[in-house]
């Protein structure tokens, strides 16, 4: 008799993983919530929530940071996202923080909402009493999230200490807090961008249009394409131009790139993917240019 | 494709930072951008070639030293298979993220020096690594350049290693001579060693058997979490999560539930894609039974002839992992043993281990940060435990502090 054999894909290894941790949050907090951008990771991780409690409800509700600088085609799929789940959406607004006073407006060309989130996603943990976040960041992004945790302890300022962090053994998670710190949970973490992609076609999971190759207004700066919007100041030496583009990551339509691109399916991205010669986030992200150490920095005052 | 984890021990100075650098670069895992700043750094640094090491150092604190603080997770694929690395920094005072790095490996690379010879610090990754049973082994004898690829430096290095590791009972164990540097061995065969007749790193990698290394054989399964809809169309569903530690679990399977000893049969593992007819590690399933049970979050599920420990006395291995605190006997704390959360009482800290020399000194009071003993525990409720030998994920456990909720100690029962 042939002996079975008990190889498991990587994409059902990761799913795995990303269940458990999932389940073992639901089982261990009071308070989880999701957060929910509209973007690839994100809707990756929604569905992994879909699977781990299925046929019960997801039991946390969402959570979006919404800078108000945003793509309108990801903010109606996000909506209609939650309405097909019967989930609650909890938005945080940054326009609320500037008017409440908490955080002051940049002002110029490069003036960006992004570095604001932080205090607007700080206070709305705080406000709500979440103790756990589901936040969507994988460590092939960037240097500093490689070195992060699964379970990611935060103190009452929201911050991240890289040199002091809980060693994460096995499969068991320390999920002990006391009252106003929180953890944020990378049920992602061990998935690169191509397994995401992987995912997206297996599984046949919706994405916003602007995934895919479109024909958009956008101009150059930093060598990156930015699009034609209200919020971006453009310069007289910034012209604008038509390109067929598309998204690899989806953020802040100020500091949000777009690529050129051909590909109008989950299987033409996959195959750019599989050629491209830069990351995603050094392709699209300016909040990462800013220096070497720039992420790191950020998310040690709390950033996602 | 199926996914290979590995850790990898070394210091800076044996060239592992250059071997994951090779690794990366030579499967075109790195990109244009990361490269890029990689050689303005080592032409800033007035380096003569690409320093790939650049290419692993995560933290401002670790370029500005030139170290490895931490256990920092890579990624790259081949079209056979997907790898996880985790770099564990090689320094004394980095064994508690070794032993993190190698919990969960399916392999650990030991770099040795070719100049240098097996050190200390080669015995004691060995040693961590056969602790923490990672399955597969495989030393990897670096810098064979600057010993003019000398076969006989290769064997009588392999000879010393075969000598210390045969008191480990270490298990698989592969040597591979390279030079992370050159690039010799590490992706495909090296002409500059034409005696070596073995594979290269990466295509040992690729084919490691590694399916066999689960335990397949004890039916184990932590109940994670109860699902009850409450849900019309589900009005009496009741499904028992959890993600299979050991065995293949099938419908109709006749189960025991602990504590209670009660005997059932599996009537269904339920997934969001629909039933399935078997599950086995590491699939996270949901369990629904043929007999109403009292079951809840911390359970286990086993086969009434095959079962776990069921005990409140444990003897085990500890590493200590805590800088603030020490452990001594009498000492209470929080242990965390598959989805089981008790406390604990160190009755008595029986002997610490040398991890360089393996000596045992039972005259020892306490364990101190990165230090290793044998301890006897004794917990406020049944825990259900195997031997670590057997099943790595109902053999380990951490402790976790109640002062300051840090995870202070890793154990793994004997």
């Amino acid at each position: 008799m042939l002996q079975r054999d008990y190889t498991t894909s990587q994409l059902d290894v990761l799913e795995a993983e990303a269940i458990h941790i999932m389940r073992e949050v639901a089982a261990e907090f009071e308070r989880p919530c999701l957060l929910f951008s509209g973007g690839k990771d994100s809707i990756v991780m929604l569905r992994i929530a879909e699977k781990a409690f299925w046929p019960a409800p997801i039991p946390f509700p969402l959570m979006h940071v919404d800078t108000g600088h945003n793509f309108s085609e990801v903010i109606d799929f996000r909506d209609r996202r939650v309405a097909e789940l019967g989930a609650r959406l909890v938005v945080a607004s940054v326009q609320d923080s500037i008017d409440a006073g908490r955080v002051v407006e940049e002002t110029g060309r490069r003036a960006s909402r992004n570095r604001l989130q932080t205090t607007t996603l700080l206070d709305a943990i705080e406000e709500h009493e979440f103790d756990a976040v589901f936040g969507g960041a994988r460590r092939d992004e960037e240097k500093a999230r490689a070195k992060e945790r699964v379970f990611s302890f935060r103190d009452d300022f929201g911050q991240w200490d890289p040199k002091n962090q809980r060693p994460e053994l096995w499969n068991l998670y320390n999920a002990k807090i006391r009252k106003g710190e929180h953890i944020r949970v990378f049920p992602l973490s061990n998935w690169t961008e191509l397994d995401i992609w992987d995912y997206i076609r297996r599984e046949g999971i919706e994405i916003p249009t602007i995934y895919f190759a479109h024909t958009r207004k956008v101009f150059e700066r930093d060598g990156m394409l930015l699009p034609e919007s209200d919020v971006l100041e453009r310069g007289d030496d910034e012209p604008l131009f038509e390109a067929m583009v598309r998204y690899r990551t989806v953020g802040d339509i100020t500091c949000t790139g777009a690529v050129h691109s051909t590909a109008a399916t989950v299987s033409e991205i996959i195959e750019e993917i599989a050629v491209t010669r830069i990351t995603e986030r050094g392709a699209t992200r300016a909040d990462d240019r800013a220096s070497e150490a720039a992420m790191e920095d950020r998310k040690k005052e709390g950033y996602f | 494709m199926d996914i290979l984890r590995f850790a990898t021990a070394g210091s800076v100075d044996d060239g592992k930072s250059t071997l994951i650098g090779r690794l990366l670069f030579d499967s075109k895992a790195i990109f244009e951008d990361q490269l890029e700043a990689v050689e303005r750094t080592s032409r800033d640094r007035g380096t003569e070639y690409t320093d790939l090491s650049l290419l692993t150092d995560g933290l401002r604190a670790e370029r500005e030293q030139g170290i490895t603080i931490d256990v920092a997770y890579r990624y790259f694929a081949t079209p056979k298979r997907k790898f996880i690395i985790a770099d564990t920094p090689g320094h004394i005072q980095y064994t508690r993220n070794m032993v993190t790095g190698a919990s969960t490996a399916d392999l650990a690379i030991i770099l040795i020096d070719a100049r240098k010879g097996v050190l200390e610090q080669s015995r004691r990754h060995a040693f961590l690594t056969t602790l923490l049973r990672v399955p597969h082994l495989v030393l990897a004898v670096n810098k064979m350049d600057l010993v003019d690829y000398s076969e006989e430096r290769f064997e009588e290095i392999r000879e010393e290693f075969t000598s210390f590791a045969s008191k480990l009972n270490a298990s698989d164990l592969t040597f591979i001579p390279i030079s992370a540097l050159h690039g010799d061995n590490v992706v495909s065969r090296s002409e500059n060693m034409p005696w070596y007749q073995g594979t290269s790193l990466l295509h040992h990698l690729e084919n490691v058997h590694i399916a066999s290394d689960r335990n397949l054989v004890d039916v184990r399964f932590p109940v994670q979490y109860v699902i009850r809809p409450h849900k019309t169309e589900f009005h009496d569903y009741r499904g028992y999560a959890g993600q299979v530690a050991g065995g293949v679990l099938k419908p109709g399977d006749e189960v025991m539930h602990l504590p209670s000893g009660m005997a059932t049969r599996i009537a269904a593992i339920d997934t969001f894609d629909g039933p399935v007819d078997e599950a086995f590690p590491p699939m996270a399933v949901t369990l629904r039974f043929e007999d109403d049970i009292d079951i809840s979050r911390g359970d286990m599920i086993c086969r009434p002839n095959n079962q776990p420990l069921a005990t409140q006395e444990i003897d085990a291995m500890i590493c200590w992992m805590a800088d603030s605190v020490k452990l001594r006997p009498r000492a209470k704390l929080t242990i965390k043993h598959t989805t089981r959360t008790a406390r604990a009482l160190v009755k008595d800290l029986h002997y610490r281990l040398d991890v360089n020399t393996l000596h045992r000194d039972e005259t020892a009071a306490e364990l101190s940060l990165n230090e290793i003993g044998r301890v006897s525990l004794r917990i406020t409720q049944p825990l259900f435990v195997d031997d670590y030998a057997r099943n790595r994920l109902t053999g380990g456990f951490i402790l976790i502090d109640e002062a300051s909720n840090g995870t202070v100690g890793a154990g793994m029962i004997l």
